[in-house]
């Protein structure tokens, strides 16, 4: 994780930036470590001080509490663990925050659970909060909405939240410095910023490929279709089964629209907006960039690259290739 | 509304299940008190399979700005869903537990869980619940939980107290 300039606050720096782009991305997944069984209920009823009978006995159910229990990595950890979480949890401890807190737990029951019963799971992260100053300490609140089936049915839903920590004993600075608590953080001057793309488990290998410059097209498995924005599935045959191919970068401008207004902060109006055809077929929204508004032209022959909007932005946009031009 | 302290108060140790129409919205479920003890903390903590250092390794939970050890989320959770399910019998069924953790549940300590009903529609009753220990809230939270419904023609001689 190389190190971003110091943001001049004593503690740790505020990840907030870059902990945003994990949001929609898958965190855990996998099967449940054991089947639900017997010996597992008894020893949570145990500790729980549980007598109630319909935990017991022939036609026994788990404690519709145990769900998340049923999913846990226990001694030997988790391994489903995503790419995703592993790196977000991984950004929080480099950046200091290396204490962990569970703080809400909402869990709807769908299906009891009986002995014998497979668990399989899939989460994503939910959100992210800001940096907040709790008792505890300042940190991030990370929530997680986790689906938990059994066999093939819904069995019950799972939003968890921790939060991810410097203990405040650890903040105090041994020279006793700063009267002030983490809570006073100076905020830059508010500069407008480009909308956010929303990223889901539909489109985040889009965002991923975008994020080491390739720039990937969906396509179908069963009919070699080729899709763009992408989508769970094929328009052409409804095969949810695909993968990617990169897309080689040339494309023409096949329509365009040129924004006078409305203004929106961040876009400097007049600009454009060009529907490109990629050489492969499918066609993008996006701007066109290296010509001006007015001389943008359908026809005219695009080449991709990537434009950083911001610190942490980037985007796909298409350069008028040719033209009278350097 | 007035409802403090319901008729139903032994339902569960009775193995009798509260029916859905003889709870009202605001009856109190009589307290639990749970003594929060090491053993707790840690049988919860690995009967959910959470082997986090923090709920069961004092010294490392000192390390974290911990004073001790302190129950794990997984543990309040159970024990909500018991505090519920032993008021309204073992016919009830949860359908959703929804909490929020405060203060810690530190081994000495004791937690106090207090219900109240807040909503009953149909067969389904909301109730708020609280866990009280010595340094605030543990835990605040609404439970929801579907009970039997017996035909509303009420049983001659209806006796509240005892199944009969």
């Amino acid at each position: 994780m190389s190190g971003k300039a110091a943001s001049g606050g004593d503690g740790p720096e505020d990840v907030f930036a870059l902990l945003k782009a994990y949001v929609g991305r898958a965190a855990v997944g996998g099967v449940g470590k054991d089947l639900v069984n017997e010996p597992m209920i008894r020893h949570w009823c145990e500790a729980m001080g549980d007598t109630n009978p319909a935990y017991a006995g022939a036609d026994a159910i788990a404690p519709p509490t145990m769900l998340q229990a049923w999913t846990m990595g226990g001694l030997s950890g988790h391994g489903g663990r995503s790419e995703a979480y592993v790196e977000l949890l991984a950004l929080l401890d480099d950046a200091g925050y290396v204490s962990v807190v569970a703080t809400d737990c909402e869990q709807e029951y769908l299906r009891p659970l009986r002995p014998g019963d497979r668990i399989t799971f899939d989460s994503v992260i939910e959100s992210v909060s800001e940096r907040k100053t709790t008792k505890l300490g300042t940190g991030y609140f990370v929530t997680t909405r986790m689906d938990v089936r059994a066999g093939d049915e819904p069995a019950g839903t799972h939003r968890f939240r921790i939060l991810k920590y410097v203990p405040a004993a650890g903040q105090r600075r041994r020279g006793g410095a700063a009267g002030a608590t983490a809570t006073g953080e100076s905020v830059a001057a508010p500069r407008p910023q480009r909308p956010r793309p929303v990223v889901n488990r539909d489109n985040a290998g889009f965002w991923e490929g975008v994020s080491r410059h390739r720039l990937l097209i969906q396509r179908c498995l069963k009919c070699g279709t080729l899709r763009f924005p992408w989508l769970p599935g094929c328009n052409s045959c409804g095969c949810l089964e695909w993968d990617t191919v990169e897309a080689a970068g040339e494309g023409t401008v096949y329509s365009y629209v040129v924004m006078h207004h409305p203004p929106f902060p961040a876009f400097d109006p007049p600009y454009a907006v060009g529907l490109v055809e990629l050489a492969e077929g499918v066609r993008m929204i996006s701007n066109v960039v290296g010509v001006p508004y007015d001389r943008v032209r359908i026809g005219m022959p695009v080449r991709l690259e990537f434009e950083r909007v911001d610190e942490d932005l980037e985007l796909p946009v298409f350069r008028a290739v040719g033209r009278g031009g350097g | 509304m007035t409802g403090v302290n319901g008729e139903n108060g032994e339902n569960g140790e009775n193995g009798v299940t509260a029916d859905a129409g003889s709870v009202r919205a605001g009856d109190a479920l009589p307290p639990l008190e749970i003594a929060i003890t090491r053993t707790l903390v840690v049988a919860g903590a690995i009967a959910s399979r959470d082997y986090q250092d923090v709920h069961h390794d004092a010294e490392l939970a000192r390390q974290k700005g911990a004073p001790d050890i302190f129950m794990n989320i997984l543990t309040t959770n159970g024990l909500v869903g018991r505090y519920v399910t032993d008021h309204f019998g073992p016919a009830a069924v949860l359908r959703r537990v929804a909490i929020r953790l405060g203060a810690p549940n530190h081994p000495g300590d004791t937690m106090v869980l207090t219900g109240v009903v807040e909503d009953v529609r149909g067969d389904t009753a909301t109730v708020r619940v609280v866990g009280a220990n010595g340094l605030g809230n543990h835990v605040t939270g609404t439970v929801t939980v579907t009970l039997p419904v017996t035909l509303p023609v009420t049983m001659p001689g209806k006796n509240a107290e005892g199944p009969a």
